[in-house]
Parts: structure tokens; sequence; C-alpha cells
């Protein structure tokens, strides 16, 4: 099949950036969407043009390093990330336009990479468990509920790829910190410190810059790990709680 | 937003229980209005109840329309600017609701509105289709003129669009979204508030319009 990019190309994090066309003949239907920016890579090298630089590490879904928005959606047509992607979701002839995440606290560094070690921080400040350390504690001393369990387990799938966030209307962060809090309060090891980690996530969540969140669910709607849209709820509940009694 | 939201739709609820007395005929109608200013006595004095609800609505309004504006501003820099994606696809998201566009522009027509009806049927500034001693008569005189109806109608479309998406809102960010059941029953609930709001206001200019109440 022959498909045409259009891509953001901007040379560094203080230089204007500016979409460009460029035709890509010969894709494999197979391929998916990261080889087929790497087959164009490799001709624009051979070219002698800069090639296009993107975010990617694992490529099988797990790592959370890849994500572009494509026609206008944080990973594409699928719900799932970037590399998992493949172009037999694409038709012959089609034009897609490629563009980085685009958040104020997500700064672009050079074409489709942008920085994110604002999330790095979101976590830093209370996104753990202060536990003392020595062997790994017998699996059923401290016993959780399934439900909860499985809860818990649907949030620790959290990539921290920033779909939610490219995805959102109104820049917001709350599916990713909502992820980590529930992650965390569900389980019997993240009860001392719930209420000051969903009262610091969501300070720092808000000095980073993120914007409020209007439980629109465009995030939840690009999830490519299906973060359920309750889990922004649930940190809804823990901050109110936090903020009504602090020190019960 | 929650809060605020919550406390104006409940005095929604009651202004149009209120409004259906149109239905009674005049002499309730009339009753009712002056009964809004004798709640209460002898403890609170004429007029009082209707003073707490004022002064309570209005610091709902005033924190309503001061946190949208906080939050438009801190939202419109998060996103990176007004014209976010070079893509013209996609432009209307992947799920979200025709509701939750409405709800700027939506909120901006509903003040305004606001204003327009304190001028036409609290303060009686305006008076589209003639002055009257009785607020039956005022409310009557008013909704003959098919202008004003369609002013209101517009007006009350916002309000039901700003509701649809603001009580799900609200009741989410109050915590109360804990499962996709629970999305699915609030989702609901949201779309029964702002019909029965809607619907319920809206029966009273269009009965009027129409000639079955005169």
């Amino acid at each position: 099949m022959n498909i045409t990019v259009r891509v953001w190309r901007q040379a560094g994090p203080d230089e204007p950036g500016k979409m460009v066309s460029y035709d890509v003949p010969d894709v494999d239907e197979h391929m998916s969407f990261l080889e087929m920016l790497d087959v164009l890579n490799e001709r624009l090298t051979t070219r002698g043009e800069d090639p296009i630089a993107f975010d990617s590490d694992c490529r099988e879904g797990i790592c959370g390093t890849c994500g572009v928005v494509i026609n206008g959606v944080a990973h594409g047509p699928q719900q799932t990330t970037t590399c998992q992607l493949h172009m037999r979701s694409f038709s012959d002839g089609d034009v897609l336009d490629i563009e980085p995440w685009r958040a104020d606290p997500f700064p672009v560094l050079k074409d489709l990479v942008v920085d994110r070690s604002a999330f790095d921080r979101i976590i830093a400040s209370g996104g753990f468990i202060s536990a003392p350390t020595g062997s790994a504690p017998d699996a059923h001393a401290a016993p959780v509920a399934k439900a909860d369990a499985d809860h818990a387990f649907d949030a620790a799938t959290c990539i921290g790829c920033g779909a939610c966030v490219a995805a959102c209307p109104t820049g917001s962060a709350m599916l990713f910190t909502a992820a980590k809090v529930t992650h965390l309060g569900l389980l019997p090891q993240g009860q001392p410190e719930r209420k000051a980690r969903v009262v610091e996530m969501v300070a720092t969540h808000d000095e980073e810059g993120f914007g409020g969140c209007t439980n629109i669910g465009e995030c939840a709607a690009v999830c490519p790990k299906g973060i359920p849209l309750e889990t922004i709820s649930r940190l809804n509940r823990d901050l109110l709680g936090a903020l009504i009694r602090p020190h019960t | 937003m929650a809060v605020s939201g919550l406390i104006m739709i409940g005095y929604l609820l009651a202004h149009m229980y209120g409004n259906l007395k149109v239905f009674a005929g005049q002499q309730a109608f009339d009753d009712y209005a002056h009964h809004l200013r004798t709640i209460g006595e002898p403890i609170l004095p004429y007029g009082g109840a209707l003073w707490v609800i004022r002064i309570v609505l209005l610091v709902a309004i005033i924190a309503h329309i001061y946190s949208a504006v906080v939050l438009w501003r801190r939202d419109r820099h998060a996103r990176g600017g007004t014209s976010r994606y070079d893509s013209p696809k996609a432009r209307r998201g992947v799920q979200r609701s025709y509701a939750s566009f409405t709800l700027r522009w939506g909120g901006i027509v509903i003040v305004l509105f606001v204003i327009y009806h304190l001028l036409h049927l609290t303060w009686h500034v305006v008076t589209p289709g003639g002055p009257a001693s009785s607020p039956y008569q005022r409310v009557v005189n008013g909704f003959e003129v098919w202008w004003l109806v369609a002013v209101y109608t517009i007006s009350l479309l916002a309000i039901g669009l700003h509701l649809r998406h603001g009580v799900w809102s609200a009741l989410t960010t109050l915590g109360a979204h804990t499962s996709a059941a629970a999305r699915r029953r609030l989702n609901i609930l949201a779309y029964v508030v702002a019909i029965a709001i809607t619907v319920g206001f809206l029966l009273v200019p269009f009965s009027i319009l129409f000639g079955v109440v005169n």
C-alpha cells in the first residue's frame, strides 16, 4: 500500500515547527506503525535528510515509551499503543497526520519526542509505599479481597505513556494520577500513606501545569491499557476524604 | 464547581415546581408568589426567606463563575494553546458528548439570559407584552410575545445541555462514579434532570403562546 504522512518536524525545543509531507510507497500492511516510520527514516537517511525523531523502546505495548497523535487521536484508531498499531488499520492512499503529544507540561524536544518527566515528578511526590526492606513477606500475610486485587491490578497496568494528557481537552493528567492513587489505595500496603499520597500527588499534578478534569472521558477512550474512567472518581473520593478529615 | 452547581440545580427544581402553578390558575399562582415572601414569618421578616435563598444563590453563582474562569485559564495553558493539533481530523474527539462542548459558551448564554430574566420578571424593567400588577398576568403578557418565547427556548436548551454534562460531572467529581454501572446510572440521571428542567420550564411559555393558559 502507498500512503502519505504529514509529520510534525521541529529541530529543537525552542525551534519553530511545522507539518511536512512525505510519500511512503510500498508499505506492508503487516508492518507496525513504528516500522513504517523506521522504513521512512531509512529512506530519509539514505537521501541525506534528517530522520524523524520519535520515542520507542519495547515495541510490545508494555513500556509506555512510544506514543504519537495520529489523525488527531492519541495512539491512532485502535485503542492500543502506537507500537502495537499495524498498517492494516489504514487504507491504500490514506494521508496520516502524525503529531507529538500536545500539553504545556510535555514540551516538544524534537519532532515527535516530548519530555514527560512531569509524570516522574508526580510519582515521586507520593506514588510509592514506604515499606521496610528485607525478605519478601508471605503471600498470604496480608489478605486482599479479589475485587480489590482486580481493580488495583487494572489501575497498576498504567504504563505512563501520556496518551490521557494528549487526548484530554483540558490537558489534565488525572487518569494517570488516579491510576497510581487507586492502585496503591486499594491495597493494604498503601493504606498508611493513602491520604498524604492523594493530596501530594494532586498538588504536584497542578504545579506541573496540567489542567483540571472535566469528566469528558477522552482519556479512558484512548488509554492503551483500558484504565477505566471511574478511577478518577475514586481519586476524587480519596481527595475529599483527605481534605475533610486529614488525620484519621 | 460541583457543589455550587448542585445548589443551583436544587433551586431550579424548586423554581420549576413553582412555575407549574400557572396551570392551577391565576389565584393559585399569585398566592404562591405572595407566599414566597411570607415563608418563615414571623421568625423571618417579610421577604426574609427569599433573601436567604437569593444570598445562597448569589454565592453559588459567584463561586461557579469564579471556578470556571480559573479552570478555563489553567486548561487553556495546559493543553498548549488554542490550536492544539494541526490535523483537522477527530476534532470532536473519540467519544465525547455534544453537551460537553457547550459548557463555556452555553454558560455565557445562561448568564445573559439570567440577567434578562431578572430585568423581565423580577425587577420589571423590561415588560414585553405590557406591565401588570399580578405576577400571573405579567407571565401571561410576556409569553404571548413569540420572540420572548424564542429567547427563553434557546436559553433553556443551553441550560439543558449544561445540565446534561454538569450533573454527571458534578456527581463524578464528588466521587459517586464508582463503577461502569454507576457511570450508566449517573448519565441516565443527568439526562433525566436535564430533560425534566428544560421541558418543565418550557411548558409554561409554550402553553401561554398556544393559548392553553391565558
